[in-house]
């Protein structure tokens, strides 16, 4: 048994046993943002492109789920599907847009189409605009799980997780994976070896914005209600934020950053007011001037030179 | 009373007006990002927040000092200016070696902080701003009143883009400015001090969006959110221009001004929304931008 199995199944474990030891909401809470960050750093970490724009996802995911399952009376999993799918297609539609321009052009135009679909919202007949849309049902899952009950819930957000986890950790580690990160150190070489950059980007754009609509769409389930704050630009920052604490191109770095930015949220929340906007602001500017590796990253680094001298 | 496809000549005026006001403020803003963005390479998200600082120093002028309108006119470009400059002395500068992105990453933490102290201090209403007695009022113009307080807005920052343009295009100044742009290190080789221009060029890009703030103080309610609001619809508007060109900036700034207003009285549901449409239809026909260059 090696050491990355050793660890995985420490993580596991301590995964299974969270709902005993912690608040399960909350812990329901850091796997959505976790499994939106890790999404969101495959187009970072792993492809080199800032999308600023991933709150989109998010935001559509859950509106799409929550009116299929309050208004439709879809069951929850069909519900979750047609709000990943709507990511999918939303992400088809700003990945051919944003990938003709590149680098800083790539955060402006992501940013400013999402900053549309904000609107969007805002105005739809069905997202209930200011107020959200509330009281969506959990329902059964597969007919006979009950998820109202918070551990039942618990244990599919978990799995759910694992999931989209193992896929992010397969595609990076995959030919697929290679060519991204080709792309990432040196885009004009992946070109003259003959790869089609274009469609490459495109479809990590595509895979990123799904996963980041299954997050969406299962953080609506577990609060029951979507509100316009999930497709604010804040929630676009917060992700690269999360990413950036814990290590951008980190495996592990995003469900690290997650877990702190969520948890410092919650606990800071009514103690400072809108100050938590200040306190955000500086561990971004601290993260870039000091501590850009991210905190999976310098450990990553700190071990290697340990073991390098031994 | 005359119409033009069912909407009287008044309103549709009216609208115009408003939609040269907005896009005097996208002028001015899109072109501090791109005189920052020439000299730099990165994009300053933390615009928007020097814009709102600009309207605060106003207000708070006012209101604690008794500092009038045009000394504020004045004094808050100064200040934001001065505060842009230490910002790029202590953070901004180690970056330039870095990815584009980073500065990105880090102006838009400076924002956070910015916005999130003032809503701290003055939550999320607006303060209001008089208009300082000289400008209130309207001219008539026989077929329509115009507020005097717009056309102060839009010739005052006309003038400003204008003397921008001629200064970056038209004096020695501009041409070292230019030169650094093009090529820093052969630049600093001829002995001119790069470091010093990149200084002054942050402050002076950030003292624009602190005028414009100022600017804005009375037309509209000083709110640590009025600069988030505009700085993504300016970043729309400067992915539809391009950065390449000073020109192409105040164009683009106003033309999508006067667009935005014509849609707020043909189709007011679209207002908020028309310029990242035409941000769209610019990246399918014409992926660089109208005045860009390509990379």
């Amino acid at each position: 048994m090696n050491r990355q199995t050793l660890g995985y199944g420490l993580l596991l474990a301590l995964g299974i046993a969270a709902p005993i030891l912690v608040y399960p909401i909350l812990v329901m809470k850091v796997l959505c943002f976790a499994l939106f960050a890790c999404a969101f750093n495959l187009l970072i970490g792993y492809t080199g492109l800032l999308s600023f724009g991933h709150a989109a996802f998010l935001g559509a995911a859950g509106y799409v789920a929550g009116h299929a399952i309050k208004v439709w009376e879809f069951p929850p999993e069909l519900g979750l599907l047609l709000g990943t799918l709507t990511s999918a297609v939303l992400g088809w539609i700003f990945g051919v847009l944003a990938i003709r321009r590149a680098g800083i052009y790539f955060a402006m135009i992501t940013l400013a189409l999402a900053q549309m679909m904000y609107f969007i919202f805002l105005q739809a007949p069905f997202t209930g605009a200011e107020d959200g849309l509330q009281g969506v049902p959990r329902g059964k899952l597969l007919g006979f799980i009950d998820l109202s009950n918070d551990i039942n819930l618990y244990y599919v957000v978990l799995t759910i997780f694992i999931f989209a986890f193992w896929l992010i950790h397969r595609t990076i580690h995959s030919p697929f994976g290679q060519v991204l990160k080709a792309i990432r150190e040196n885009e004009a070489r992946a070109i003259s070896l003959g790869y089609d950059v274009a469609k490459y980007k495109l479809l990590a754009f595509v895979l990123s914005a799904t996963l980041a609509g299954l997050a969406g769409a299962t953080k609506m389930l577990v609060f029951r209600f979507a509100t316009l704050t999930d497709a604010h630009w804040h929630t676009s920052g917060e992700v690269v934020l999360m990413t950036l604490l814990g290590g951008m191109g980190t495996v592990l770095g995003p469900v690290v950053g997650a877990g702190i930015i969520v948890t410092l949220q919650d606990q800071l929340a009514d103690k400072v007011g809108s100050l938590v906007t200040v306190i955000m602001g500086a561990i971004f500017v601290v993260c870039v001037l000091v501590f850009r590796r991210g905190i999976v990253g310098e450990l990553g680094a700190l071990y290697k030179r340990v073991i390098g001298t031994r | 009373m005359s119409e033009v496809f069912g909407v009287p000549v008044q309103a549709l005026l009216g609208q115009l007006m408003l939609g040269l006001v907005n896009g005097s403020f996208y002028a001015m803003l899109s072109l501090g990002l791109a005189v920052i963005f020439g000299m730099l390479n990165i994009i300053n998200f933390a615009h928007g927040a020097f814009y709102m600082m600009g309207a605060f120093i106003a207000w708070m002028g006012l209101e604690y000092l008794g500092i009038g309108y045009w000394w504020s006119l004045f004094l808050a470009p100064v200040g934001v200016g001065l505060l842009g400059i230490a910002i790029e002395r202590s953070m901004l500068q180690w970056l330039y070696k870095l990815d584009h992105l980073y500065g990105l990453l880090l102006t838009f933490g400076l924002a956070l902080v910015l916005e999130g102290l003032f809503r701290d201090l003055y939550g999320v209403s607006g303060q209001p701003y008089t208009i300082p007695d000289e400008l209130t009022g309207a001219f008539n113009l026989g077929f329509m009143f115009l507020p005097k307080y717009r056309a102060w807005i839009i010739v005052s920052s006309l003038t400003v883009c204008f003397f921008t343009w001629f200064m970056i295009e038209k004096t020695r100044l501009g041409a070292y400015l230019r030169a650094a742009t093009e090529n820093p290190r052969l630049t600093q080789a001829f002995g001119i001090n790069v470091p010093l221009m990149v200084m002054l060029t942050y402050g002076f890009g950030v003292a624009l969006a602190g005028f414009a703030g100022v600017l804005a103080a009375p037309a509209l309610q000083v709110s640590p959110l009025m600069g988030s609001h505009l700085i993504i619809v300016v970043f729309a508007v400067v992915v539809i221009g391009g950065m390449g060109s000073i020109l192409g900036s105040i164009l683009t700034g106003l033309g999508l001004g006067v667009i935005e207003g014509l849609t707020k009285v043909f189709y007011p549901e679209a207002s908020a929304t028309v310029v990242f449409f035409i941000m769209v239809l610019v990246l399918l026909l014409r992926p660089a931008g109208l005045f860009g260059r390509e990379k």
